[in-house]
């Protein structure tokens, strides 16, 4: 028999409620001072590096890491808070939201103490930029066929080689990637890899902006020339990124953030269909609604556990995988019952312009950060059939 | 809790392992399992659970009585153990005493209605309803002029025409005929029928819950035994992610069945809260069973479409339960309603108060 899949029904403590208050004026202020439209997830203008440096000032960036690194020794729920309230509001993260869920946390643990010391208050503060450096022209979901080599010179290591599909490079101070150190071997095809932080800013980078679906400009092309990498820039084991790739999994892959992607076009099918909606709509309304908080009680869940100290890596590979696919199917099954809606409804345009841009972003949803294909992989094992 | 990490639960399991064993019952033609698993149930008070010790009940908690259901479920109990739970419980709000034996509730069905006649009687046609040809006692929700009432009626004083759901248990149309209660007393201020609604969909829910967990149990089981082109089935990726889909279903079903409960039991007392977490528990647990029992199907083939093999009993009573206290169109409908009519900029802040 299998192991028990845990959904324990965790709720969140009521020092998240004053947050969510806070967060929710926070935003509110935000809102009204012109920051952001929340109606208008579809804006080009969604790097925000005021904005980025204002939620650090709130204490909301680093909430849980240690306060000698500028973090706020908080929980992880009420960091789950601060991520849903701000997903909820389309508010323009893509500054601080790799750093913060991510890239932080791997510093903490593989950095050595003057680089966390330098990097991790500056990411609390709001002021840097982090991408992720993983997929390469022909290497996607098999990530460790990476091929962009890290080779051993005076002092460090130089880079040559690219990565693609790279999230806010264009943007970001620092990356976190993986380059070959050493071939693999024939027992372990996942050996060989080893993690590094790269300054950004240092010469023999080039980025290449690549042209979205959806009309934005989020990802890129970064070509490493000859690029240098100090000695003390390595994180975690030599040929060993392997070992350090899988634990923070549970964290990246559970969050609100993996099924909000494309809450706001619900909320405006609710506005359109007013007060008094027909059996049509009224039932794929509830349907919707019910789907949305089943997936949340697993999210909360997930945090819950991941708080306690456990490592529910199937049942967060599961919020993702079921998450993911929920948030994409979302806008058409919004579509069918917008169908319906009086066409003097009047938030009519505003609804049709969020539908046309959540239906292009749908496809990126299950292929971000772990495939539905890879997911099911993950789940699979954990059932114990691999 | 939907837990074993209770001891009433513990007791339960330990007699459905004993007395409800699926190959057992699948290959039994006369249903001589029944009276044993009845009485082993009843001996250990598990029927009367929710029923207050003052009451010759055993008056365990909400969250405990669930985690027996939740139990219930993985083993698809067949004998009205959940029914009569719920009718203690129905009994209880009015402070009346449970009768022993078999007892089930009406209406099943939010589309029913009963009514309290003037002079005490009841009247009515409740479809659905289940155990009641087995059932000594129904326990009911009625209105009249004077308002909502719970009763306790003798079964052998209505018109009950006898039916099975999917899986061949009872689910029977009772009419109540004038029919004069043993005992009538009116129901607490702001209990009515949709109480008992609400409290059934629950049940449901975590029932299905549990017949998932031990859908995807056997068929991960059996996807290591069976042999195909030469391999085990579960080294086929296309079996494995088949598999996986089912795990994601199930984990939904738990979640939702598992944080309704525990909305019940004490940690919700707005009104929407309560409706959104046990409306969405009986939509997002029925949507499970019929993906979930698909899957499971696929996997173990022909052979789990044989009344032989024990699949059946837990793919059917998942599909049937879904049918009782409120379909998921019925309660999404009414949660879609709902939601509409706090406006839009009031859905987040419900589903973000659970």
């Amino acid at each position: 028999m299998t192991a028990a899949l845990r959904f324990d029904p965790i709720r969140l403590p009521p020092e998240c409620e004053v947050l969510r208050r806070e967060v929710r004026a926070f935003l509110a202020e935000e809102i009204a001072a012109g920051t952001f439209d929340p109606h208008k997830p579809q804006r080009e203008d969604s790097d925000a590096p005021e904005f980025s440096r204002r939620v650090g000032e709130r204490g909301w960036l680093g909430m849980t890491w240690p306060k000698q690194y500028g973090g706020h020794e908080r929980s992880f729920l009420e960091r789950y808070v601060v991520t849903e309230e701000m997903r909820i509001a389309n508010a323009p993260t893509r500054r601080f939201f790799v750093a913060d869920r991510q890239s932080g946390p791997v510093l903490l643990k593989y950095a050595p103490e003057h680089i966390k010391m330098d990097i991790l208050p500056r990411i609390c503060r709001g002021e840097v930029c982090f991408s992720i450096g993983m997929s390469e022209p022909n290497s996607g979901s098999d990530l460790f066929a990476a091929k962009t080599k890290a080779t051993k010179t005076n002092g460090g290591w130089l880079i040559n080689g690219s990565k693609i599909w790279t999230t806010s490079a264009h943007i970001a101070d620092y990356m976190i990637a993986i380059f070959r150190t050493s071939p693999s071997t024939k027992e372990n095809r996942r050996h060989g890899l080893t993690q590094f932080l790269v300054n950004m800013k240092q010469p023999g980078i080039a980025v290449n902006p690549i042209a979205q679906i959806t009309g934005q400009y989020e990802f890129n092309e970064v070509v490493f020339t000859d690029h240098f990498v100090p000695d003390d820039h390595m994180l975690g084991e030599l040929d060993g990124a392997w070992k350090q790739a899988t634990s923070e999994l549970a964290y990246e892959r559970s969050g609100p953030e993996r099924f909000l992607e494309t809450y706001y076009v619900l909320t405006e099918l609710v506005r359109a269909v007013g007060n008094h909606p027909d059996t049509r709509s009224a039932e794929g309304i509830g349907r919707l609604v019910a789907q949305l908080h089943t997936m949340r009680r697993m999210s909360v869940s997930v945090a819950g556990m991941l708080q306690a100290g456990r490592e529910p890596v199937v049942e967060a590979s599961i919020v993702k995988d079921i998450g993911t696919l929920w948030e994409q199917q979302l806008p058409h099954r919004v579509r069918e019952l917008a169908a319906f809606v009086d066409a003097d409804a009047s938030n009519h345009a505003t609804l049709d312009e969020m539908l046309s841009f959540a239906i292009k972003t749908a496809p990126k949803l299950t292929i971000q950060g772990g495939t539905t294909e890879v997911l099911r992989g993950i789940i699979a094992r954990g059932l114990g059939l691999r | 809790m939907t837990d074993t990490d209770n001891i009433v639960a513990e007791t339960a399991e330990r007699i459905f392992a004993d007395l409800a064993d699926s190959q057992m019952i699948a290959k039994s033609k006369d249903g001589a399992w029944k009276a044993p698993l009845w009485q082993a149930l009843a001996d250990n008070g598990l029927p009367l659970s929710w029923v207050p010790e003052d009451c010759d009940g055993s008056g365990v908690s909400l969250a405990e009585g669930f985690a027996v259901l939740s139990a219930a479920g993985r083993s698809a109990v067949a004998v009205p153990l959940a029914e009569t739970m719920l009718a203690g419980w129905l009994l209880a709000q009015a402070k009346i005493a449970s009768p022993e034996g078999m007892i089930t509730v009406a209406p099943a069905s939010p589309k029913d209605r009963l009514t309290l006649n003037a002079d005490g009687t009841v009247s009515g046609r409740a479809r659905g309803v289940p155990f009641a040809t087995e059932a000594k006692h129904i326990a009911v929700v009625a209105s009249g002029i004077g308002g909502v009432s719970i009763a306790l009626i003798e079964a052998n004083a209505c018109r009950i025409e006898a039916g099975l759901n999917l899986a061949d248990d009872p689910s029977d149309t009772v009419t109540f005929d004038h029919v004069k209660p043993l005992a009538s007393h009116p129901a607490p201020s702001g209990f009515d029928q949709n109480g008992l609604m609400l409290m059934g969909a629950l049940v449901r829910s975590l029932q299905i819950a549990g017949a998932l967990e031990t859908m995807l149990g056997i068929s991960v089981q059996y996807s290591g035994e069976r042999v195909a082109f030469e391999k085990k089935i579960s080294k086929f990726q296309a079996v494995q992610h088949n598999l996986a889909k089912l795990a994601g279903e199930t984990s939904a079903a738990l979640a939702a069945a598992s944080s309704a409960a525990d909305a019940l039991s004490g940690s919700a007392s707005d009104d929407d809260a309560i409706f959104l977490e046990v409306a969405s528990a009986k939509i997002r647990c029925s949507e499970a069973a019929e993906k979930g029992a698909a899957i499971a199907h696929q996997v173990h083939g022909a052979i789990g479409f044989t009344r032989e093999h024990v699949l059946h009993r837990y793919t059917l009573r998942a599909l049937a339960w879904r049918d009782d206290f409120g379909s998921e169109s019925h309660w999404a409908v009414e949660l879609g309603r709902l939601v509409a009519a706090r406006g839009a900029d009031e859905l987040w802040p419900l589903v973000a108060s659970r």
